[in-house]
């Protein structure tokens, strides 16, 4: 099908566009469209006003000046997955980046409308979630104000924005050498929706054990949803322990799916895997701290 | 809606194949209408509409994109490349051939995608060489064909990267 009529908006600035948003109540964002599109090509969406802030360039960059990576909304997946101070400062968005849809998709969609689409078996929002970025978000009545990835995500598509704010930028803590990251996701075809998949962040104590451990799901509840392992804090990483969390995570979840218990077992199988490559890559760290640089 | 109601058309200038062109387009028109219905471009073909198919692929500004997934009115001041306009590329004609040689079609209907999709990966100079059968697989993925199977496609686009019988091009 063909989206119904809209008006079409294209500033040419951010300033611009948080006018035009709030002059507009109806009207939707417009980045890449890989998800807006395909809504109002199936009619699920009709907006009154499309505003195309694609050619908004400004926000189509990447610094890492704060020791934070600091990600323009309209930085594309296809970026995040080949950008090489992303795998260095953030390489678990590198890694999941590369199971979103496929290279066409990933050439056009954005990181902003991603995690501003907010659907739960999404990769960007559930890596932003696990390495607890910040977004920064904009509005012309209300300037600017910094939302937590925790709050970020509320149910299936809905996110905490009101309806005049733009995200901006993204800011994502910069991994550090006594870290590691892992991600998995299980689906039927490489770029089709993960029927589960987990991102892990392992922090490792300078003795060994588990400083801090977060981890977060996708596909298997209304949102992505975070585990924070606090106890797992002072033990030390073996496969069993990954094994018990994952299993004891994974029976938390509330499955969509036809099958609940299959999903969970993808589910706990996910986790124990990302936690698994995690514990690894933080021990390799560990061995080799010029590895990040 | 009456035609009071119907949002003023905006005009797009865009290179098409390497030909400018310039008029006005409504705004809900996507890039894949505005090339077969307006421009008469039909090789790039629509199947699901709604990007999972991959038959309406094309390049903008050099990247593989879905024209299904785009509005006419984004490409404005871009460039445009469609399955026409492949033979800028000296890649398009031995791969082609290759696709015609392995059998990596039969209807058709999903080729054109196809060659843009893998063009793109032959081109990429990102790409992990040589190609395996599986980061073809994996770069192909979001094109689906629904009558040959992919054997022969990948045979193809393998040997469009490593053409049997001149190892040094």
């Amino acid at each position: 099908m063909k989206p119904a009529e809209f008006t079409y908006h294209r500033p040419e600035s951010v300033a611009e566009a948080l006018a035009l948003l709030a002059e507009n109540p109806d009207a939707k964002l417009l980045a890449g469209g890989q998800s807006l599109l395909t809504l109002m090509n199936l009619r699920l969406a009709r907006p009154s006003a499309v505003i195309d802030i694609g050619r908004l360039t400004e926000l189509g960059r990447i610094f890492d000046d704060t020791g934070d990576l600091v990600l323009g909304a309209l930085v594309t997946h296809r970026m995040v997955e080949m950008d090489p101070l992303i795998a260095a400062r953030a390489p678990l968005m590198s890694d999941a980046a590369r199971y979103i849809g496929h290279v066409g998709i990933r050439n056009r969609g954005t990181l902003g409308g991603s995690v501003a689409h907010a659907d739960p078996a999404a990769e960007m929002p559930l890596a932003t979630l696990v390495l607890d970025a910040t977004f920064h978000v904009d509005s012309a009545s209300t300037g600017r104000r910094q939302v937590a990835a925790d709050d970020m995500f509320v149910s299936f598509y809905t996110n905490a924005l009101a309806p005049d704010e733009m995200i901006t930028w993204v800011s994502v803590p910069a991994i550090r050498p006594d870290q590691g990251w892992g991600f998995v996701e299980y689906a039927h075809q490489h770029g089709d929706y993960g029927l589960a998949g987990a991102g892990c962040l392992l922090t490792l104590r300078p003795d060994g054990t588990v400083g801090a451990l977060r981890a977060a799901v996708l596909s298997v509840a209304d949102r992505p949803l975070l585990f924070v392992g606090d106890d797992a804090v002072g033990q030390t990483p073996s496969e069993r322990l990954w094994q018990d969390l994952g299993e004891d995570w994974a029976r938390r979840t509330e499955p969509a799916a036809d099958d609940a218990d299959y999903a969970r077992r993808l589910c706990s199988a996910a986790l124990t895997e990302a936690m698994t490559d995690a514990a690894r890559r933080a021990h390799a760290y560990r061995g080799e701290p010029d590895d990040l640089s | 809606m009456t035609s009071a109601d119907t949002p003023p058309a905006v005009t797009v200038s865009v290179t098409v194949n390497g030909r400018l062109i310039r008029r006005p387009v409504p705004p809900r028109r996507t890039l894949a209408d505005f090339l077969r219905d307006e421009l008469g471009l039909t090789g790039t073909h629509l199947g699901c509409e709604h990007g999972v198919c991959g038959a309406c692929s094309v390049f903008i500004d050099g990247r593989s994109a879905r024209a299904c997934l785009t509005l006419a009115v984004q490409v404005d001041g871009l460039r445009v490349d469609t399955v026409e306009g492949l033979d800028q590329f000296e890649e398009a004609a031995r791969l082609r051939r290759a696709f015609s040689e392995r059998g990596g079609l039969q209807c058709g209907f999903c080729t054109p995608g196809f060659l843009v999709t893998a063009l793109e990966l032959l081109r990429d100079p990102d790409a992990e060489k040589p190609l395996t059968a599986d980061t073809v697989r994996e770069a192909l993925s979001g094109n689906i064909c629904r009558c040959t199977g992919y054997q022969g496609i990948v045979a193809a686009v393998l040997d469009a990267a490593a053409p049997p019988d001149s190892a040094d091009s």
